[in-house]
Parts: C-alpha cells; sequence; structure tokens
C-alpha cells in the first residue's frame, strides 16, 4: 500500500527488537470482547489513485458548480477570484503540512506570516490587536460575546436582527448550554433597527453585522457610545471582509471587538468550510482574547523572531479556567488570506471593493426594474434584499430548474416567518458580469 | 509588630495591625518561572478566606491566588503592571501582590509559621 | 508608512527600521555569521511585507471599476487602510522564503506525540480543488448539491462504520469543537431526563488533555480528576469511588495521554452507565485502533474524531482541522444542526427548528455549532485517504503505528527512561529521569534535536509525568528513517550523560534559522502586530548598542 513504507521483513525485525511474536501481542490490552480479529466488516479495500479520482468526479457530476451558471448568491459566503498564487503557495509542504509552531526555531515561517496576517487583519478592522484567527467568523461571533460576558462580568447579550440567522442560532445554542442570555431581536429586514434603548446596565454585549445580513451599511457610532455609557460591549461582525476596502472601519465606529468571516479573500467557498475567522479588539481587552496569538520578541543572538505567546490563557495550561477550549487556528485558511491581500495590497483591495459595489449596483438597477420587484436597500455593499410579489423559495428552484444560481431566498434561513417569506437576498461580486445578469433578469420575469 | 504566616498555597501574608500585606514565597516563584503578568484585585473588593482573587502568569504556567484570610482589599500592587518581574526578583518585598483589611484575624491561627512552612517545603521534595 | 529595503545593507538592518527588536548588521559590515547580508545559502533574512511593499505596487489586475452612484449610506472609508503594495514575484519570493525556514511531515520524522504527524496524501489535495467540490456555495439550491450531500454521508457511513456507533454529527470544526459538541448532547441528554440540575460533576484524568476540563467548566461542570495506578491507567476503584447520582459523565483518552490503552475500559463504561452517567472519549489518539477496534464495542457514548490526526487531513501549520462526534444511540437525537437526511432518493438538509419534523424524522438537536454544513475541505480529503486505505489499509495503519512506537521505545528504553513497563500502543511516553544529574533538561534535549535535524517530540504533555517526552511515529516512517531517530536520540543520550554537556544543549539549536527565543520578553511586552513607529523596548540589544 502506497503510504505504508513498511515492509514485511520490516516488521518482523522490528517484532523479534521488540520481543513481540506478532503485533496482536502489542494489542493485548484490549478486551476480549472488542476484539475484531479480521478488518471490519462491511467497507472496500484500498484503492489506487484513479479510483479515488474517480469516485470523486462521481460525487462532482452531480452538482451544479457555480462557475458554470449565472450566480448570485452571498449570505455569509461569497464567490471571488483568487489569484493562483494563492493555492501555489499554500500547497508547498513547508506551509501544508507544518503543525502549530511549538518550537519556533524551526516554525518561523508560520510564525512571521500570522503576524503579518494579525497586523493585516487590526488595519482592515480599525482595530488595536487582533489574534491568529478562529475557525471561522460564525464560531468567532460565540466567542466574542464569551469573552464580552467574561469581560463585564455580565450574562445578557443583545443580538441584532441583523446578524446573520445561522450566527444567531449559534449563539442562542452557547447560551443555552454554557449558562447566559441571548435576546434576540427580530429579522431586520428593511435596516431600521435600532438598539439603544434595549442597552441597559445587565447587558454585556450588542452584536450587529456590517453590512447587515439583509445588505444595509450603517453607523454604528451612536450605538458604541450607548454601550460603553452603560459599561457593555460593543461587537460587530462582518461577513463579508471585502466590504473593508470601501467602508468605515468597525473600529472606528468604536466598536469593542470586531469578527469577520474571512473567506472572500483566498479562500473559496469550498460548499462552507473551511473557512477562517478574523477576530480583533482593543489593547486593554488583549488577555481576555481567546485563540492563539503571535508576538514578537529576539532570539539568543539578538535578532527579531517571532513565537505564540501569551499562552497561558489557553486550555492547555489554564484547564478549567481558560478563555475559551479552543486548540487550533484556521492555520492554512489565514495563510492563504494574507498572501491573497499581500497580493491585492492597498491598491487592489480598494479596487476589488469599488468593483464589488458596482457590480452590485449594476445588478440592483437591473432587477428593482423588474414589475413587481421592490429593492429594500437604500445603501448596501454587494448584497441585497428584493421583496418579490410570491414566496421566494420557490421562484429560485425554479431559477435553479433554468441554470441559474439566483440567490438566496430568506426563507431558508428564516424559516416559518411570513414577513420575510418573500425576500430574496441577491450578491454580485467582481465574478458577476452582464452575461449573467440578464440571464437572471429575463429568468425572473419569466418565473414571477 | 509584624507578623507573617504562610498559606499551603505557597502565599505569604505580613500582618501589620489590621492589615495583610499579601504575596507569593520564595518557593512559588521559583516553580513557577519568569512571572510575566499578574492581576490583582480591585481596591474595596470584599474576599472570603480561600477566594481566588488574584491572578500570576508566567510563560508556562498561569495560578490563582487564594486569599489566606477574609477581608477588604485596601491596594493592589500597581507597579506589577509594568514591572512583574519584581515577584521573581524580591517576592517577599516589593513582589507583594495586594492589602487586606483583615476582617477576622483568628483566621490567621491556621496558617503555617515560618519554620512550619519550611518544613512544609522540605517535605514537597 | 512603509519602506522599501535597500538590499545592500541586508534584511536585518532594515527590519530593525521597521520597529522591531531586530539585531543584526550594521550596514556595510560583515555579519556575525560571515556574510555581509547575514544571509546563509538557502536560508534567507525575511523582512515583513510591511518593511518591503511600495505604494503604487499591486500582485493582482483588476479592471477599471465602472463609475456608479454610491449606495454607501455615506460610509465611504475617509481614511487609508495602510496595507503595503507588492508585486507577485516579491510575493512568491517572501513566501517561499518564509516556508524554507518551517519543518514539515514532507522533511522526514515528526514525532509529536498526539499529533499524529503522518503523510499528508496529495490525492486529497487534487480531489478537494475538482470543479463541482471545492467551488460550491453552501446555500445554493439542494437539488444542485446532491453529489456534495452524498460525499458527506459517505464519510459519516465510514465513521459510523468504523467506530461501530449509530450517529454521526459532522459539523464541528476541529477536535476541541468536537468536544464541545459532545459535551453539549450530554448535557441534552441529561435537560431531557431532567437531570440536567443534579449532575454537575465531570471526571476526567489528570492526564487528559487540557481541552477536555476546559470544555466541561464552559457548559457548568464542575471537574473533578480520576487518579492513574502505578501501570499509568485509571485507577478503576477510584474512579467507582468518585462515581455517584451526581456525575454528569466521564472524559477518558482511549489510548490514553500516555500511550497505553485502558484494559479496564469495558467495566469503566459499566460502571459509568451503571450510575447514569454517560462516557465521552477523546478521539484523538484513534490512529493507535483504527480498523482493528471499535470504540462503540467500548462501551462509549460519544467519541470526537480528529479529521487531521487520524484520516491525514494537512496540518497546515495549525489548521484547520475538524472534528465530527460519533454518537451512540442515547445520544443521537441530540446531534447539532445540520443533519443531512436520505428521502426517498433525494438528499435533504435539516438547517433548523421544525425542519426534522417536516421530514419526518425524529430528534431534539441541541442547537447549531457552525454555520454551513462543517468543514468540507476536511471531510473529500479524509474521504479520499479513507477509500486510498480501505478497510484493510486501515487496520494496517493501527497496525503499522503500534508496532513503530514499540520499535521505538524498545530500541531506546535501554538509555532513556520509559513512563511505564510495558508495551505503549501508538505512543511511547518517557520521562526525564534518564537526564538526572547531566544538567540537561527535557526542553534541552529538545532543542539538541533541531540541531540533528528532527522536530522534537512532545515535551511536558502529559503532565502527569515529569519532563514527558512523547514520540509518536506514526506509520508513515521507513524503518530505516525510524532507525536514523533512534540513532539520533541516542547519540544525544550519550552525549548528555557524559554530565559534562550541560552548556552544550542549553545552547542548542545552533543551526536553525533563530536560536532559542526570549519568551518571557514576548509575554511581558507583548508586540503583537507590526506598527510604523519605531521604539524598542527596554533591554534591547541594538538600543543598548547605540546608547
Amino acid at each position: 500500500m502506497r503510504y505504508l513504507p513498511l515492509t514485511d521483513a520490516d516488521r518482523r525485525e522490528m517484532l523479534s527488537v521488540i520481543g513481540a511474536k506478532s503485533v496482536d501481542d502489542l494489542f493485548k490490552d484490549v478486551p476480549a470482547s472488542a476484539r475484531l480479529g479480521a478488518k471490519v466488516a462491511g467497507l472496500p479495500d484500498h484503492q489506487g489513485e484513479l479510483e479515488v479520482e474517480r469516485a470523486f468526479q462521481a460525487f462532482a457530476a452531480k452538482n451544479v458548480s457555480p462557475g458554470t451558471a449565472p450566480f448570485f448568491i452571498g449570505a455569509g459566503a461569497y464567490r471571488h477570484h483568487v489569484p493562483s498564487t494563492v493555492d501555489y503557495m499554500i500547497q508547498r509542504g513547508e506551509f501544508l503540512t507544518s503543525y502549530t509552531p511549538y518550537q519556533p526555531e524551526i516554525t518561523q515561517g508560520t510564525l512571521q506570516y500570522l503576524f503579518e496576517f494579525q497586523t493585516q487583519v487590526t488595519l482592515l478592522t480599525g482595530m488595536e490587536v487582533a489574534n491568529a484567527s478562529m475557525y471561522d467568523g460564525s464560531t468567532g461571533t460565540a466567542e466574542a460575546v464569551l469573552m464580552a460576558n467574561r469581560i463585564t462580568r455580565r450574562h445578557k447579550a443583545l443580538i441584532s436582527g441583523g446578524l446573520h440567522p445561522q450566527y444567531r442560532s449559534i449563539i442562542e445554542t452557547t447560551a443555552k448550554w454554557e449558562g447566559f442570555k441571548a435576546v434576540l431581536s427580530k429579522a431586520d429586514a428593511e435596516g431600521l433597527e435600532d438598539l439603544i434603548a434595549s442597552v441597559d446596565k445587565d447587558t454585556s454585549c450588542v452584536v450587529v453585522q456590517n453590512p447587515s445580513f439583509f445588505g444595509h451599511v450603517r453607523d454604528f457610532t451612536k450605538l458604541a457610545e450607548a454601550c460603553h455609557a452603560a459599561g457593555a460591549l460593543l461587537i460587530v461582525v462582518v461577513t463579508e471582509v471585502v466590504s473593508l476596502g470601501l467602508l468605515k472601519p468597525p473600529g472606528d465606529m468604536g466598536a469593542d471587538i470586531v469578527v469577520c468571516e474571512g473567506q472572500s479573500i483566498g479562500n473559496g467557498l469550498g460548499f462552507g468550510g473551511p473557512y477562517v475567522g478574523l477576530f480583533a479588539t482593543r489593547d486593554k481587552y488583549m488577555r481576555q482574547m481567546p485563540g492563539r496569538l503571535v508576538g514578537e520578541t529576539v532570539d539568543a543572538d539578538g535578532k527579531r523572531g517571532f513565537v505564540l505567546t501569551l499562552s497561558t490563557r489557553e486550555q492547555h495550561i489554564r484547564r478549567e479556567k481558560a478563555t475559551s477550549n479552543i486548540c487550533t487556528n484556521a492555520g492554512l485558511c489565514a495563510l492563504a488570506f494574507t498572501v491573497h491581500l499581500t497580493l491585492l495590497g492597498e491598491a487592489g483591495f480598494t479596487r476589488l471593493s469599488e468593483l464589488n459595489h458596482a457590480k452590485a449596483s449594476q445588478l440592483a438597477d437591473k432587477v428593482s426594474a423588474i414589475a413587481g420587484v421592490k429593492l429594500l436597500n437604500d445603501s448596501f455593499f454587494n448584497e441585497f434584499t428584493v421583496k418579490l410579489p410570491k414566496p421566494a423559495a420557490p421562484v429560485v428552484e425554479a431559477l435553479a430548474a433554468k441554470g441559474i444560481l439566483g440567490g438566496l431566498p430568506v426563507s431558508r434561513l428564516i424559516p416559518n416567518d411570513p414577513s420575510v417569506e418573500n425576500l430574496l437576498l441577491l450578491a454580485a461580486t467582481e465574478t458577476a458580469t452582464d452575461m449573467g445578469m440578464d440571464p437572471l433578469v429575463a429568468a425572473l420575469k419569466e418565473v414571477l | 509588630m509584624a507578623v507573617t504566616k504562610y498559606s499551603q498555597e505557597h502565599e505569604w501574608i505580613r500582618v501589620e495591625g489590621e492589615v495583610g500585606t499579601i504575596g507569593i514565597t520564595q518557593y512559588a516563584q521559583e516553580q513557577l518561572g519568569d512571572v510575566v503578568f499578574v492581576e490583582v484585585p480591585a481596591v474595596g473588593r470584599k474576599v472570603a478566606k480561600g477566594e481566588a482573587c488574584a491572578v500570576v502568569e508566567s510563560v508556562k504556567a498561569a495560578s490563582d491566588i487564594y486569599a489566606p484570610a477574609s477581608g477588604e482589599v485596601v491596594e493592589g500592587n500597581a507597579a506589577l503592571a509594568d514591572t512583574p518581574g519584581d515577584v521573581n526578583a524580591e517576592p517577599t518585598g516589593k513582589g507583594w501582590f495586594f492589602k487586606l483589611k483583615l476582617a477576622d484575624k483568628a483566621e490567621l491561627d491556621g496558617l503555617m509559621d515560618e519554620a512550619a512552612y519550611e518544613a512544609f517545603v522540605k517535605s514537597l521534595g | 508608512m512603509v519602506q522599501s529595503l535597500d538590499r545592500s545593507q541586508g534584511r536585518e538592518g532594515g527590519g530593525r527600521e521597521g520597529g522591531g527588536r531586530a539585531g543584526g548588521v550594521a550596514a556595510g559590515a560583515t555579519s556575525t555569521h560571515g556574510t555581509f547580508t547575514g544571509n546563509r545559502a538557502l536560508q534567507i533574512e525575511e523582512p515583513l511585507i510591511f518593511e518591503m511593499g511600495q505604494p503604487g505596487r499591486c500582485g493582482v489586475d483588476l479592471p477599471e471599476p465602472p463609475k456608479v452612484k454610491d449606495r454607501l449610506n455615506g460610509l465611504r472609508r475617509a481614511r487609508t487602510i495602510g496595507l503595503p503594495g507588492l508585486s507577485e514575484p516579491q510575493v512568491v519570493q517572501h513566501y517561499t522564503r518564509l516556508s524554507q525556514k518551517n519543518y514539515a511531515i514532507d522533511m522526514g520524522v515528526y514525532p509529536l506525540g498526539s499529533c499524529t504527524m503522518k503523510h499528508n496524501p496529495r490525492i486529497n489535495e487534487k480531489v478537494a480543488r475538482f470543479a463541482g467540490i471545492g467551488d460550491l456555495h453552501p446555500l445554493q439550491p439542494v437539488s444542485t448539491v446532491q453529489g456534495a450531500l452524498e460525499l458527506i454521508d459517505q464519510l459519516a457511513h465510514w465513521l459510523k462504520t468504523l467506530t461501530g456507533m449509530p450517529a454521526v454529527a459532522m459539523s464541528p470544526a476541529a477536535g476541541a469543537h468536537g468536544e464541545m459538541c459532545g459535551m453539549m448532547a450530554i448535557a441534552a441528554a441529561l435537560e431531557a431526563k431532567g437531570e440536567r440540575a443534579k449532575r454537575k460533576v465531570v471526571l476526567a484524568p489528570e492526564s487528559a488533555h487540557g481541552t477536555n476540563p476546559a470544555t466541561a467548566a464552559a457548559l457548568g461542570f464542575t471537574v473533578k480528576p480520576i487518579p492513574a495506578n502505578d501501570r499509568g491507567r485509571v485507577d478503576l476503584a477510584a474512579l467507582k469511588a468518585a462515581l455517584g447520582p451526581d456525575v454528569a459523565a466521564i472524559m477518558l483518552t482511549n489510548p490514553n495521554t500516555c500511550g497505553l490503552f485502558e484494559s479496564e475500559i469495558v467495566e469503566i463504561s459499566k460502571a459509568v452507565h451503571d450510575v447514569g452517567a454517560y462516557f465521552y472519549c477523546d478521539g484523538a489518539n484513534f490512529n493507535a485502533i483504527v480498523g482493528r477496534v471499535r470504540p462503540g464495542d467500548l462501551g462509549v457514548d460519544c467519541m470526537h474524531i480528529n479529521l487531521h490526526k487520524t484520516f491525514s487531513t494537512p496540518h497546515g501549520g495549525g489548521g484547520p482541522g475538524a472534528g465530527p462526534v460519533v454518537l451512540s444511540a442515547a445520544l443521537a437525537p441530540y446531534a447539532p444542526y445540520p443533519w443531512i437526511v436520505k428521502d426517498g432518493d433525494t438528499w435533504r438538509v435539516a438547517e433548523d427548528g421544525g425542519a426534522l419534523k417536516s421530514l419526518g424524522v425524529d430528534g431534539a438537536p441541541l442547537g447549531r455549532l457552525k454555520a454551513f454544513h462543517g468543514q468540507m475541505g476536511m471531510f473529500t480529503r479524509a474521504l479520499a485517504y479513507i477509500m486510498s486505505h480501505g478497510a484493510d489499509g486501515l487496520k494496517q495503519v493501527a497496525e503499522d503505528a503500534v508496532l513503530s512506537a514499540n520499535y521505538v521505545m524498545a530500541a531506546l528504553k535501554d538509555v532513556m527512561s520509559p513512563a511505564f513497563e510495558g508495551p505503549c500502543m501508538h505512543e511511547a511516553l518517557f520521562d526525564d529521569s534518564f537526564l538526572k544529574d547531566t544538567g540537561v533538561s527535557t526542553l534541552d534535549f529538545a532543542k539538541a534535536m533541531i540541531d540533528e535535524g528532527y522536530h522534537p517530540m512532545t515535551m511536558y504533555f502529559p503532565l502527569v509525568v515529569h519532563g514527558a517526552m512523547l514520540i509518536e511515529p506514526t506509520e508513515s516512517q521507513a524503518k530505516e528513517d525510524l532507525d536514523q531517530f533512534i540513532g539520533a536520540l541516542r547519540s544525544l543520550t550519550e552525549r548528555a550523560k557524559t554530565g559534562t554537556a550541560a552548556e552544550e544543549f542549553k545552547a542548542a539549536p545552533r543551526f536553525s534559522p533563530r536560536r532559542r527565543l526570549d519568551e518571557t520578553l514576548a509575554a511581558r511586552k507583548p508586540i503583537l502586530r507590526w506598527r510604523p513607529s519605531n521604539n524598542p523596548p527596554e533591554g534591547d540589544p541594538m538600543k543598548q548598542a547605540a546608547e
């Protein structure tokens, strides 16, 4: 078997050095009732690469690839073009097959790119310090709420109706089992929600999203002030990190913690994972941050180097008293993010954002010109909500039957709510073209 | 006349009048290694004997500091924010953590005196 | 503010101006290593991107955006971000040079105990990138992703069959996340029985990985330790004494973190179930038994599986991982959303409340732990690995892993000090008693291994053994490579035992891209990002030199 270097001769020699008759002797502690004797039944035997590839091609053939259809779905994961360089760099064996940099002397590659990544995250978000990444934006958001609870010693989190519904669901789940209260505002399709009056002395944090799940772009400066006056923290979530190329960053609005889904940069859609969570805060809260942190120092020769630091907050040392149970960061996905962002630089990232907004603007104009379709957004970045004259879910199915991936029916993520049943969420990135938009418009007209 | 007592968690408390100054012992700082961060309780906080009220972090470990006696915090050592290494350099001197106005001096009777603490440390091997 | 680096000065000089603590070369002088640049052949000193960029450089060509009216609610960014500009060649060079400072599995033995650093097959990477797999949006209409759902289900089927468990929750993003899922499922089961309030205690061995107590404590449980016996395994009598109606669960790793199979595990699970508690198994060490032993046969209620350990998905410098959790019949109803369900010939996804009922499926999901469906990229890679090995190959994997660890143990036990008598499973645990009176610590020994061309083994874990050294060779090493590794350790041990080599070990590593780094300084004065200012801290050797 191609991955197993030991030959039968090797095995015999090793057994004799060990002083065992057979490898079964080494498994003698396994209770007799659990000894299988043979391999596990009901599963096929090994296969060569050709057979494995064929199996995956068969899976792929049953899916519709976004590259083959007009495509307008966002809702927390965005289709962007990733430059070829990114994939080649992350597949270098020294990156792909290396591990957590516990021995910094021989992992300066990883440590340095994470230090650069942390810096990029602070720059994008307008914050002071960032960690070396979280699993993704959704779990990062829950961790931010837990962090706010620890800092304020309060247990009530206010959750905006503009936050991604699945992110809300995760916070609810975390609240239920970890023992705090999550107050969920109703879905804010119009972008008019005002949480200021709800902030009180028991509030640990308010969690908002910008642009919101429905696409609205808002200024949370006043909300930040209200939070601080009440001793609470403002957590701003950004699910489309490309928006930070064009929009006022949450740090400039007074956010205390910023969590982003970094997938848009460097990481393809991947059917939902793995993605990369960006997590940033103020220096005064540095020690309450979950996850790994890379810091700068010097080595025995006085040369600049990087190490994992402040690890005593983490589970392997604090155990029950850790800031979080997290053990991993998103490693390779963070590398993909940082390589892509480095390729873009200031000029490229800004231009990419402009392109996204321009495409979405064009799409919004075309779609809202269709009779019966109402655009709900005065503001948006690259995603907006339209209200159709009938339920959106069957419309999207009908579009799919015509070979068009025409957005997300909001009811898929917010079921059992008649007020959102006719809402359709549409996104357009730099990958959208006229050749994609016009068929969507034509098909919508037919279906509606 | 100051009296110093020791807890099994390697804290010392030096009592003068109604106020006790608390820190960790030489043995504790050796075990911890280089101290990188100390968190002391806020002035005014009331702590119970045995309650975790401060944290000391080194590069490889983090430990809670437990109040050896009940009382109200009257001062925390602010200097440790800038020079946590004071805990290693002078654990019984400038490396003190916080001061308590003691609620019940009788609680000190349950703590070890210097000779008993030294014997205790020896027994740890 | 960024500046380009003058190569004639050497990168170390530019690094200093970047506001870091870099020491190194004054312009024009010969470096301590005997080169002008401070580089040593293939080992290049590398600045930060912020020290390399130039405005006006960009590594991507994008078309001019059409002019549109702003619809940004007046919130257009007013100031620059501060990102450096680099061209594509510079970017490739930067990351290539950085990569050359990393040790990796691709380079040789990576004996990190409990991490299972096995070979990462490249077929995994190839299939993960197939169009129609790697590029799917998670929220496309379900009719357009039937193949993706089938793929996830096939992996689920393999995991359930290999473990002998009826259900699996696929969405956790990492091992620790899987632990959280398993323990939440237990909390949900207790709540459904009205017992959550009375069962507040979770038992875990002192040798457990820190994520175990961290997870339990986060869920409001009180963690009590279970002592080990002198054979390094759970003390069954002590466990039974600790079990009672207030216990929610035990959390055990099997094989345990000392690399030993818990021989009394069936009695343990029976005792736990007899008091109405649940058995969480940390599956980090599944590589020792995969294909040969099914945790379901041992009485486990839930076990997370680290796809990035047992099933070869790449470690990638620390992530991403994936931690699906296999569940017993008692816990299966509580698996979090999403549930992938077959409805006739069609795959459907139940994503939230009410969805299960409308699909006619019974269940009481504990909620949702992650957006979308889980770490699909890791599912694809793990499934490719599993299909490549098959049932026969996976059994061989466990056997070769256990054989290799025992071989290393047997070949070293006369000069190093195994922590426990008798054979181990897939990892060999030593303590530091063999270094007694040498002046060399576990840390020093590990750093000396670096100079010999090896990543050190896991150090100081598990905590229950003094100066622990945990070696996990995995099944991926050829015998000759194991022999070379063993030889290196024997030589180092011999050198240490002369009693006169302590200084030498403390100076290690000498040949790596960086020597030992000052972790105390990093923690006392955290610098967690680059800044354009130029303020070296107190104690900076260059500042002192300048004064």
